[in-house]
């Protein structure tokens, strides 16, 4: 204290915690700068949310007039509960993006060397990217209604439709997580934005599985998007455009452990990339 | 300290463990035989085949600004990273307020602040909005946060700015802001990772004057930088760094001794009397003169480059001899390795070099 006038604010005295650590606390106020994120820049969103209805419009009514659904059906009541599967799908990038940008930009590095939990980063950015895909999710139910859809099963049915559709998001939070972390070069996030085209799309989200091609419908099937979308639709009381096989009678089922297997896989090695950032 | 204890930020709790630990090492601070807020000895740490770390010693005295000097892949930024616990190390012991940087990295982040190499603050929040976030995380309640926030914006010039978006600062008022989320919790010690570099010279200026501020508080504060300007400016002792490891270390005024002195560059007119005026220069100075051909100019090493700027006038004035420039620098980094590592030819053994001259 040689210097003349130490600043009374930055000589202020320790002691001035008065929270200790807290995942949950940290979890929330991390993702309450993606909040922020919303309300000072609303164009990322709002683009996002209305790529999402412009797909409904497209394929409800561009190409719906084309597909038919077997097992009878209308079209829109078919491709409304995919499309909620498909955006849950497209949340991947998100994460991904979000992920890799702070890490890229040293946000992470701050948050990392700041007292606390070493779970709080991964917890908001999954508690963020929730918020969002139930945003998303309210969305396309909203614009699904306008245009016809209709849920015609109990609020039992429909709250597990929509918890199986969030179960399949926040899987995918841990390998978006995982992916952003583990390549965070520009190539790597267009390569999945790229890539979650194909995977939406061999599914069962736009056209029944039984339409296709034998060997492709196998996969279309086997797709952890075709199972939530599928579930959601039965729990939703839509037309499933499953007949027969399996999945006609245990679509909740695959829906359920589809997701728990991806958690069970990404959510370890998203912690270990999280913890490879030490290296 | 006294500041504090009447400052209205300096709020008490009672019962609170965090806030005892932190008035321990404070005692310890303030003691009559201060232990170094820093201690680091024989760090390693390598990627892939390069050697980052490589037997770094450092010990920063508490309350002093510690200047860590070197040129890009010096290892400093490496160095940083491991003392703030964001890279782990393969070898050595290195410890903060006392504690162990390795078995305790939780309790080291309490006690330290980071501005890192990135404007790690978040572009699309306003400065208030990150400050507030970083001091929420830190530990604080909302109202306490909200309150150091808008000190600190106070205290860093950011006041008038603080409702507008991150992404629409300037250099130095970024930077500004990186450090003032660093000071939320008052750290035993500050980590600055080249504060100014990429700052134009108003921006330079400003941090420069911020750092100042934090030191004046009696905050420690390691800072790296590839300037010597800047060390000199604000250290108060300098490690230099070379190949992961400190190869001369003292305070300016030892450094620049050991260095040599200031520079004078005289360039000539008539690149055809270059030898005269050299044999001129070096007569008025008494020092070894170096010539380039290619820019005409005559270089000198001298202790006293005012004295000597103006003997240096005075003889090349009576030997008519025309000046285009005549300038007045301190040695560049360039020179200060090049003269921590001579005479030793090969590079990869400053240590030898430095023995050997220390020997004379």
């Amino acid at each position: 204290m040689t210097t003349t006038h130490p600043h009374p604010v930055i000589a202020a005295a320790p002691g001035l915690r008065d929270r200790r650590s807290n995942a949950l606390r940290e979890g929330w106020l991390i993702a309450g700068r993606d909040l922020l994120h919303w309300v000072r820049e609303p164009w990322g969103l709002v683009f996002g949310l209305a790529f999402n209805l412009m797909l409904i419009l497209m394929f409800g009514f561009l190409f719906g007039g084309a597909i038919e659904v077997p097992g009878g059906g209308d079209y829109i009541s078919y491709l409304l509960p995919g499309m909620f599967a498909l955006a849950m799908l497209f949340g991947l990038e998100g994460t991904m993006t979000a992920m890799a940008e702070d890490a890229k930009r040293g946000i992470t590095d701050r948050f990392r060397s700041l007292p606390i939990s070493s779970t709080s980063v991964a917890l908001g950015r999954a508690i963020a990217d929730l918020a969002n895909s139930v945003l998303g999710l309210a969305v396309l139910m909203v614009g699904g209604l306008l245009i016809g859809w209709r849920p015609t099963t109990g609020p039992a049915e429909i709250a597990l439709g929509v918890l199986l559709l969030l179960w399949l998001r926040f899987s995918l939070l841990w390998l978006g997580i995982f992916l952003g972390l583990r390549f965070r070069g520009a190539g790597a996030t267009t390569a999945v934005q790229v890539l979650v085209w194909p995977i939406g799309f061999l599914s069962t989200v736009f056209v029944s599985a039984e339409t296709m091609p034998g060997w492709l419908g196998v996969i279309a099937s086997w797709n952890p998007v075709s199972a939530t979308a599928t579930a959601a639709r039965e729990l939703f009381g839509n037309p499933t455009g499953v007949t027969s096989g399996w999945l006609a009678e245990h679509a909740v089922l695959a829906a359920s452990v589809w997701p728990l297997a991806i958690t069970l896989v990404f959510l370890p090695l998203a912690a270990t990339a999280y913890r490879r950032l030490r290296r | 300290m006294g500041a504090s204890l009447h400052s209205p930020y300096a709020v008490r709790f009672k019962n609170n463990p965090v806030q005892r630990t932190l008035k321990e090492s404070d005692t310890q601070k303030s003691g009559s035989n201060p232990s170094p807020t820093l201690e680091a000895a024989g760090l390693r740490k390598h990627y892939g085949r390069t050697q980052a770390l490589d037997g770094f010693d450092l010990t920063v005295a508490a309350g002093t600004v510690h200047g860590l000097l070197g040129p890009n892949g010096a290892g400093k930024t490496t160095a940083v990273r491991c003392l703030t616990t964001l890279t782990e190390l393969d070898e050595g012991t290195a410890t903060i307020a006392g504690l162990a940087v390795r078995r305790r990295p939780r309790a080291v982040r309490e006690r330290i602040g980071l501005v890192g190499q990135f404007h790690a603050v978040d572009e699309a929040l306003t400065a208030r909005q990150n400050l507030t976030l970083f001091a929420r995380l830190s530990g604080l309640s909302k109202p306490k946060a909200v309150q150091r926030s808008e000190a600190l914006l106070e205290a860093f010039a950011l006041a008038d700015a603080a409702t507008r978006a991150v992404s629409g600062f300037s250099g130095g008022m970024r930077r500004r802001l990186d450090i003032a989320a660093s000071l939320v919790l008052t750290p035993a010690i500050l980590f600055l990772d080249e504060p100014t570099t990429g700052l134009d010279p108003r921006g330079r200026a400003t941090v420069w004057q911020a750092v100042r501020e934090v030191a004046a508080a009696g905050t420690t504060v390691l800072l790296t930088t590839q300037y010597l300007d800047e060390a000199d400016q604000l250290a108060d002792r300098i490690s230099v760094m070379d190949h992961g490891r400190v190869i001369a270390e003292g305070t300016p005024a030892e450094l620049k001794r050991r260095i040599g002195g200031d520079r004078v560059d005289a360039a000539l007119a008539d690149g055809g009397r270059l030898a005269e005026a050299a044999r001129v220069v070096g007569d008025a100075t008494g020092a070894e003169t170096s010539v380039d051909r290619d820019t005409r100019t005559i270089t000198v090493e001298v202790a006293d480059g005012g004295k000597a700027l103006t003997s240096i006038v005075r003889a090349l004035d009576a030997a008519s001899l025309e000046v285009d420039d005549l300038a007045l620098r301190r040695p560049t980094l360039d020179e200060v390795f090049l003269h921590l590592t001579a005479p030793a030819e090969d590079r990869d053994t400053p240590r030898t070099a430095l023995t050997s001259e220390e020997a004379r």
